[in-house]
């Protein structure tokens, strides 16, 4: 019996997600006494698998054939599940990113196992197999059981603190049978916006809404962003009036993040957007109206106009890196 | 072309969650149930490619006699026709097992879902039952053009997205973008009443997870406000104080 823990990669590159999440796998491990084993999928260099070990994966299972070089999450998750059987694993874990959560259902299925998705901490096991996750967008936590003996949980970015735990990561090639029905999907192009904090594993965040009265306003909200190493987000409205892209757009219907910081300025506080950022660990909010109900969930509030506040912030985003320097 | 479209019945966006004393149950009473925001998407998108493709739409759903409301909305937007699995909708797999069910019997040219229920928040079911059917899936599309027996999607990935292709059969879960919202008109809601829905009964699925409890939020502390003239102190405030930067 094992932990198997998936961790991907973003152009060969661990991200931190990825060393969060053998962090989390190898805690479960340790609590439920059995070894941990990770597996990376694709082309990645030997220096970057070795990292694994820093976070207590002791055994790296390396997928990196030809075809799964590009991100394919029903070929990953055949390759996951044969891994899972050749490991006889107990758990399996992935992080709930937009490939996790591609293929973690698919898993599931094929292992005949119970899933838990979007898991926000360690699972209880003093009995059973208990897990938390989010429920009914972020206005509540959902405690669940896995009854099956094979569970897969898929974790929300930025649930479980990195934990170093230096072991010596023995690496082995692991080339499961590949058939060719799991490449139905073409990738034809991928864009990407270059240089920017992926939304959902950001740890600091700043947001903006209406209040910005228009797009050819953000250009302090993105300076204040990039001061900080910060992704930037928006409100519904924004990203439906073509102001910023859709995938900025944070909420009930947008995107659920759980940041350590979530800035907020010139944007109201409908239910709708808190339940997709209510569970961010600092909220701060800037607004004009006193009255606006964003601040009755904040931990910090300033009232005023986004045009003089955003400014001063970005001064000290300035002094404030000069310092920690 | 013959699409299906999965709807789900969710709470109100606006609505308090409220759950029993003993924390186990949802509390329905008060609450306003709607169609997941998202399958209003998906659906919309389907009656948009059903007129270009004379096509038609069956939407289906999970549920007992009180999601019929939703599942009448859903033909007045413009479904031709509807089921219902008559079940309380227990978990992603026992959901995904039913619909795959349904269409090993009842084949379709195309499935659609919304990328996440607002009410479970899994992203499970469209993924469970591509792979119960066999099939691909693209979980967060935003757009969806079909060319004869090929579609072209725009699936949202980490910082950016994918253009993709596949043939059709296949599964689609709904995100922001894919279409606009439709209102339904009164010729649409005056029809909708005659519409078929018809009720089928559930099939047997291994019970995989329970429910053992609901939690809410911790309230936050009250707010601390900031004066303008102090908000260059914000950053090392936060510092100090919460230690997450
Ligand atoms: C089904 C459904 C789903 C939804 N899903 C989402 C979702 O996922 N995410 C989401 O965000 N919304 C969602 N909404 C919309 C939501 O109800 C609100 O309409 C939206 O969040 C408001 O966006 P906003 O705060 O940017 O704009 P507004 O409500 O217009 O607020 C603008 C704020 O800016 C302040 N302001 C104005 N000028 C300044 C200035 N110069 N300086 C500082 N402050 C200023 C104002 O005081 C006001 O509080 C949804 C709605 C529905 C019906
Ligand atoms: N009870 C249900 N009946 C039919 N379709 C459902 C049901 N629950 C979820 N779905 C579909 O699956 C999608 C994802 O739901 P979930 O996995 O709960 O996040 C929804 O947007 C619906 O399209």
């Amino acid at each position: 019996m094992s932990v198997l823990v998936y961790i991907e990669n973003a152009d060969g590159k661990f991200r931190k997600s990825a060393f969060e999440i053998i962090s989390y796998a190898a805690a479960i491990a340790q609590q439920i006494n059995k070894p941990l084993v990770a597996l990376s999928i694709g082309k990645v260099g030997a220096d970057e698998l070795a990292k694994a070990g820093q976070y207590g994966a002791a055994k790296v299972l390396n997928a990196d054939a030809d075809q799964l070089s590009k991100s394919n999450p029903q070929a990953y998750a055949s390759v996951i599940a044969a891994a899972a059987k050749a490991e006889n694993a107990e758990v399996v874990v992935m992080s709930a990113s937009y490939n996790g959560k591609s293929v973690a259902p698919r898993v599931a299925v094929k292992l005949d196992a119970s899933l838990g998705e979007n898991v926000i901490s360690l699972p209880d096991t003093s009995s059973s197999f208990i897990v938390k996750k989010g429920a009914y967008s972020g206005k509540a936590y959902a405690m669940v059981e896995l009854l099956a003996p094979v569970k897969v949980l898929s974790m929300m970015p930025n649930s479980f603190k990195v934990v170093p735990n230096a072991v010596t990561a023995a690496v082995s090639s692991f080339q499961p049978a590949i058939d060719s029905k799991d490449f139905a999907v073409t990738v034809k192009e991928t864009v990407r916006a270059s240089g920017t904090i992926s939304l959902p594993e950001a740890e600091l965040v700043v947001s903006a809404g209406r209040g910005m009265k228009g797009p050819e306003n953000w250009g302090m909200i993105e300076e204040l962003a990039n001061l900080l190493g910060a992704a930037t987000a928006c409100s519904k409205p924004v990203s439906d009036a073509g102001w910023r892209p859709h995938s900025e757009h944070v909420g009930q219907t947008g995107i659920a993040i759980s940041p350590n910081l979530y800035l907020a300025v010139g944007i109201s506080g409908a239910i709708q957007h808190l339940a997709g950022v209510s569970s961010s660990k600092v909220i701060v909010v800037v607004n004009k109206d006193p009255e606006a109900p964003f601040f009755k969930a904040a931990d910090y509030g300033i009232v005023g106009d986004a045009f003089e506040v955003v400014p001063k912030l970005i001064e000290a985003a300035k002094a404030f890196k000069a310092s920690q320097n | 072309m013959k699409i299906l479209v999965c709807i789900s019945s969710v709470p109100d966006t606006t609505a308090k969650i409220n759950f029993t004393p003993d924390n186990k149950e949802f509390v329905a009473a008060g609450v306003t149930f709607i169609l997941n925001p998202y399958d209003e998407v998906a659906l919309s998108k389907a009656v948009d490619l059903a007129a270009q493709h004379n096509g038609t739409v069956t939407v289906i759903n999970v549920g007992d006699a009180t999601t019929e409301p939703v599942i009448r909305k859903a033909l007045a937007i413009g479904a031709n026709d509807a089921v219902r699995v008559n079940a309380v909708a227990r978990d992603s797999f026992f959901v995904a097992k039913q619909i795959s069910d349904y269409v090993s019997k009842n084949p379709f040219d195309l499935i659609l879902c919304g990328r996440e229920s607002s009410d479970h928040n899994g992203s499970s079911v469209p993924v469970m039952l591509a792979e119960l059917l066999g099939m691909p899936c693209v979980l967060f599309a935003k757009s969806l053009t079909i060319d004869g027996t090929t579609a072209t999607l725009d699936s949202e990935i980490e910082g950016g997205k994918e253009v993709l292709s596949v043939s059709l059969p296949f599964v689609a879960g709904g995100s922001e973008g894919m279409a606009e919202w439709k209102i339904p008109n009164m010729r649409g809601i005056m029809s909708a009443r005659t519409k078929p829905l018809t009720v089928v009964e559930a099939v047997e699925v291994a019970q995989k997870t329970r429910l053992v409890s609901f939690d809410k939020p911790a309230t936050r502390s009250a707010v601390k406000m900031i004066a303008v003239d102090d908000a260059g102190k914000l950053f090392e405030m936060i510092r100090e104080e919460k230690k997450i930067i």
